[in-house]
């Protein structure tokens, strides 16, 4: 669909739908594994089927949510480089979060915030991974000492990725116009210079622009 | 009202207190190893009792037969042969679940209701709850329950928990030609073992004791140990069993502190939201687009 040609092009088709299907599979593997860390949520088991369900089914979400987290990541790690000016965007993050982010130090296609979110997940991801190995016991057998302190490095892990997931979701929706470059794929003019003024800079071949 | 003999004081995965009123008395089994022959009757009763039948397997050189505890073997002679001041000693233990006062496996278990400990003390699991995770096993430190090839359930030795129900002592007992397998409160073993263990230590057996131990809140299967000062002789039997910290900061700590973090971030986003407001593209900024769009 084309729409306002002034629009950017933020995200490809293929991006969107490698971003959507790491999202549904983290929910997915998020939900069953609440399910299974704490009786509160062992009500989130129906919706998998049955508890036996849940447990047979969430290292499957979670092997296809790392698989297709590492295909996304091999896509963007290098505009998520970290550089000079997102540690310092970084140091200042407070001003942002107090409602006031034109000061903001210029970025490009990332801010700080989200080249750091892109690495903690990277990173987080790997050691689910392979702690989830290592307490699947329907296909492993580990030593159980590895297996205790797996168990205690996933249930770590994922927790911090779940807060992690949440600040990235609700920094969605506290920026306008920002879902919708996941939705289909482009930003408006003014949303990206707003909030990726470097970034803006190149799309419009205006000169002046930063690394990104 | 459930039968007094099946009040529960413990259910895995249940974060209320279990109805605690009535006072059931606590039971035990006693297994005295200087009385045991290993003639494996306990193994044979208990799988007649509970309907189990392994697959035959094979020799491996030793007595022990099979090899492991699995879900058709609750209970399991392992013979250890031990040379100590020159004298060859056969050390017979029979090895099952502890039916420990504070059990790993309950506390690590993630269905509520699959393991329950009942008021008499009898740790039980209800493989018709369990999800086949194997957290119980995880959590253990006995390395008792097995995960069926078959079924996924966990499976482990009951204490005959049915036949207790009914005021009868577990099938392995009831078999024991020895008398070295005795059932009754707790309190009561713990006497009988006072009697058996002045008569080793008359015997010559110094080190004779109770293996109950402390780290686990006590157990309601003891041993009486000829060695009391060595029970890793016994096949391995730990010397201060107790549930590791790592299960005990997974399934305590790790708890509250996730669900705190998720609450305050969550409460968190929507405060900010509604103090802050959004994050909305100012009128300059659309006017300065404008300007940049003209001198492109």
């Amino acid at each position: 669909m084309i729409r306002d040609p002034n629009d950017l092009q933020r995200y490809t088709a293929s991006d969107r739908v490698i971003h959507w299907i790491v999202g549904i599979c983290f929910i997915l593997a998020g939900l069953s594994g609440l399910a299974l860390f704490h009786p509160a949520f062992w009500p989130f088991t129906l919706l998998f089927g049955s508890s036996t369900w849940t447990r047979i089914l969430h290292p499957y979400f979670g092997l296809i949510m790392t698989l297709s987290f590492l295909l996304m990541a091999l896509r963007f790690w290098q505009l998520n480089r970290m550089n000079q000016i997102d540690w310092a965007w970084l140091r200042r993050v407070g001003e942002m979060v107090d409602g006031d982010d034109h000061n903001m130090p210029e970025q490009g296609k990332y801010n700080g915030g989200q080249k750091l979110l892109f690495w903690l997940l990277l990173f987080g991801t790997i050691l689910l991974l392979f702690s989830g190995i290592v307490i699947w016991r329907a296909w492993f057998h580990f030593e159980i000492g590895q297996v205790r302190l797996a168990s205690v490095v996933h249930a770590a892990v994922a927790a911090v990725m779940i807060g992690l997931i949440m600040v990235h979701v609700y920094a969605s929706i506290w920026v306008k116009g920002t879902i919708r470059a996941m939705w289909y794929g482009t930003v408006t003019r003014a949303w990206a210079r707003q909030h990726h003024l470097a970034w803006y800079r190149q799309m419009l071949g205006l000169g002046n622009s930063q690394p990104r | 009202m459930a039968w007094q003999s099946l009040d529960i004081q413990r259910r895995s995965a249940t974060t209320t207190p279990m109805p605690g009123a009535r006072q059931a008395t606590e039971v035990a089994k006693l297994i005295d190893i200087s009385q045991c022959i290993g003639c494996k009757a306990c193994q044979v009763a208990c799988m007649e009792w509970n309907d189990l039948r392994g697959e035959v397997g094979h020799c491996a050189g030793v007595y022990d037969n099979p090899g492991d505890l699995d879900s058709q073997t609750w209970t399991l002679m392992r013979y250890t042969e031990l040379e100590n001041n020159g004298r060859l000693e056969w050390l017979i233990r029979k090895d099952g679940c502890m039916h420990c006062q504070d059990p790993g496996c309950l506390k690590a278990c993630p269905a509520p209701g699959a393991i329950v400990q009942y008021a008499n003390g009898i740790v039980d699991f209800h493989q018709e709850h369990c999800i086949g995770c194997g957290y119980c096993i995880t959590g253990c430190p006995f390395n008792i329950p097995r995960l069926s090839e078959k079924d996924h359930k966990a499976y482990k030795c009951s204490l005959c928990s049915d036949r207790v129900a009914v005021g009868q002592s577990p099938a392995c007992v009831k078999t024991c030609p020895t008398g070295a397998l005795h059932f009754g409160s707790k309190e009561a073993m713990k006497d009988h073992a006072d009697h058996r263990i002045a008569d080793l230590k008359s015997r010559g057996f110094s080190n004779a004791g109770l293996y109950d131990p402390p780290g686990v809140q006590g157990t309601h299967v003891m041993y009486v140990l000829q060695h009391a000062d060595h029970p890793e002789w016994y096949a391995g039997l730990p010397r201060d069993p107790a549930i590791s910290p790592w299960i005990g900061l997974w399934k305590g700590l790790a708890k509250p502190l996730a669900i705190g973090a998720m609450a305050a971030i969550t409460l968190a986003s929507l405060f900010h939201y509604i103090i802050k407001g959004p994050n909305a593209i100012s009128k300059e900024t659309e006017k300065e687009v404008e300007h940049d769009s003209r001198s492109q």
